[in-house]
C-alpha cells in the first residue's frame, strides 16, 4: 500500500541525528513494548507480514509522528483485537473484563532463548524454476496496491538488472492477507541511479532492491 | 494521543520520535496488565527478551565476524558464498538473522544499508537497531542522498567511490564488511574487531585506524 511507512526517497523529514552512544531503550516502556510484542507473536495468530500491515496502516499523521516502538504497540492492540485476544473497553480500562480466545502457545522465560534462536525463517521450496536469469534486464510492476506490498514506490515501472537470485520465499503479498504463503523466487535487482531519481541524480549511486518474481516483467 | 505530538518542524532533537514516555508508560501499562492477567504474556519471558538484547546479542557479534573475515580467506570466502551459514558457525543465528547476506567494501565501492518500508535490521549480528536507523530521515534519504546522508556521520568518501544503497525489502538481512585499515598487518582477531564499529558495518562509518581505536 501507499502508506506512511513508504519513505524513499520523501525529502523535508529533517536532519538524521545520530546520537553518540546512544543507549539500547531511551525508556522503561520502550523495553516492555519490544517484549510484549515478540511475546505476542509467539501466538501464532498472525505472521510478520500481517504485523508489517498492521503498521504501515495506521494513519500517516498518527505513524510520522510515533516513535517506532509507539507504531509496533499501537499496531500490536490492533491484532490483539482482530484476533479476539482483547477488546478496546479491555485496553481502556487497563484490566481483563472478559475471557478471551486461547492462542496456540503462551511464550514462558524458560522458552525464550530457544524461540529467539531459532527466529522465523520464511525461505520455501517451489517447484518452478527461477523465471528470471543473473543479467538480465528487467522492469518492475506499475502498480499501487491498496493492501501489502515489499515493492517501494521509488522502484515503481523501472528498469534494472538481476544480479543474484535469492531463493525462494513467503510472498509478503498475499501472506499478509491470511491469503496462504505461496513462496516465489526472489531477485536482487540493481537500478542506477538515474533511472530511479532522473535529472540531478548521482552519478556514482546504484540502489537495490529484493524483489518477488511477480514484481517483475521481461524486457 | 495524537494531540500531545509536536509537528515535525519543531521536532530536532536528539530524541525525536522518543519524547512521549508519559502517554506511553500509561498505554504500554495498560497493554501489559491485561495480558499479564489473561494468562497471555508472562513478565518474566520480557525481561528474558530485555536482557538478551541489552547484554548477549549486539554490535560485538558483527564485529567477530568482519574480525574474522579480515584474517581467515577461506571464512571471508564462505562470507560471500553463505553468509547465513558462515555467521551461524561463529554462534550467531536466529530472529532477524535468518537469512543472512554480507556485502563487502572495496577500494571502489562503498555499501550502505537501510529498510526504505520499516526497519529491517541484522539484529543476530548487530542487536536492535538505533533510533536513528527506524526514523524517517535516514530511511528516505538514504536511497536518493546517501552522499548527504554520510555526510551527516562525518563521513565524505571520494567522489570517485561508488555507493551501492541495499534496500531490504525481503527477509534478506544486510551486513556490511567493512575494508581492512591500513597498518593492522600484525594483529589478531580480537584486536581488529576492536576496530569494526557498528555505524562500519551498517555503512554508515568505516572501521577504525588502531590509533583511533586506542
Amino acid at each position: 500500500m501507499n502508506g506512511p511507512h513508504d519513505l524513499g526517497g520523501q525529502h523535508g523529514l529533517g536532519p538524521i541525528a545520530p546520537e553518540k552512544d546512544e543507549p539500547c531503550f531511551h525508556a522503561e516502556w520502550e523495553k516492555r513494548a519490544l517484549g510484549i510484542t515478540l511475546s505476542c507473536g509467539a501466538f501464532g495468530a498472525w505472521t510478520i507480514d500481517e504485523s508489517r500491515h498492521a503498521r504501515e496502516s495506521l494513519p500517516p499523521a498518527t505513524y510520522l509522528a510515533a516513535s517506532y516502538y509507539e507504531i509496533w504497540t499501537r499496531a500490536l492492540e490492533t491484532l490483539l483485537k482482530r484476533h479476539g485476544f482483547v477488546s478496546q473497553t479491555e485496553l481502556d480500562a487497563g484490566h481483563m473484563l472478559e475471557k478471551g480466545r486461547e492462542p496456540k502457545r503462551v511464550l514462558k522465560a524458560d522458552m525464550v532463548a530457544g524461540v529467539l534462536a531459532k527466529g522465523g525463517p520464511c525461505d520455501r521450496p517451489v517447484a518452478a524454476p527461477p523465471r528470471f536469469a543473473v543479467g538480465e534486464r528487467v522492469r518492475t510492476k506499475n502498480f499501487n496496491p491498496e493492501t501489502h506490498t515489499r515493492l517501494p514506490r521509488y522502484a515503481r515501472a523501472k528498469m534494472g538488472v538481476v544480479e543474484a537470485v535469492q531463493g525462494s520465499f513467503v510472498f509478503p503479498d498475499d501472506n499478509a492477507h491470511g491469503e496462504g504463503e505461496n513462496p516465489q523466487w526472489v531477485y536482487t535487482v540493481v537500478f542506477d541511479g538515474g533511472e530511479v531519481w532522473g535529472e540531478g541524480a548521482d552519478p556514482s549511486l546504484t540502489v537495490s532492491i529484493d524483489a518477488w518474481e511477480s514484481y517483475l516483467e521481461r524486457v | 494521543m495524537s494531540e500531545n505530538h509536536r509537528g515535525p518542524e519543531d521536532d530536532h532533537g536528539h530524541h525525536h520520535h522518543d519524547n512521549h514516555f508519559t502517554d506511553m508508560e500509561a498505554r504500554v501499562k495498560a497493554l501489559e496488565t491485561v495480558l499479564t492477567e489473561k494468562g497471555l504474556i508472562d513478565p518474566a519471558a520480557i525481561d528474558a527478551i530485555v536482557e538478551t538484547y541489552e547484554t548477549k546479542v549486539g554490535p560485538r557479534n558483527g564485529a567477530r565476524v568482519v574480525a574474522k573475515a579480515w584474517s581467515d580467506a577461506e571464512f571471508a570466502d564462505w562470507l560471500q558464498r553463505d553468509a547465513t551459514a558462515a555467521i551461524a558457525s561463529l554462534g550467531f543465528a536466529g530472529r532477524q538473522g535468518e537469512h543472512m547476506r554480507a556485502v563487502f567494501n572495496t577500494p571502489d565501492t562503498h555499501n550502505l544499508i537501510v529498510c526504505t518500508l520499516c526497519s529491517c535490521y541484522p539484529w543476530a549480528v548487530l542487536g536492535l537497531p538505533p533510533v536513528w536507523y527506524k526514523a524517517p530521515p535516514y530511511r528516505s534519504r538514504a536511497v536518493i542522498d546517501p552522499r548527504g546522508v554520510l555526510a551527516e556521520f562525518g563521513l565524505e568518501l571520494s567522489v570517485a567511490k561508488k555507493i551501492r544503497v541495499w534496500d531490504s525489502t525481503a527477509e534478506l538481512r544486510y551486513l556490511v564488511v567493512p575494508e581492512r585499515p591500513e597498518s593492522t598487518a600484525g594483529l589478531g582477531e580480537e584486536a581488529l574487531a576492536a576496530l569494526v564499529t557498528r555505524d562500519s558495518m551498517i555503512g554508515t562509518g568505516l572501521a577504525l585506524s588502531p590509533e583511533a581505536a586506542r
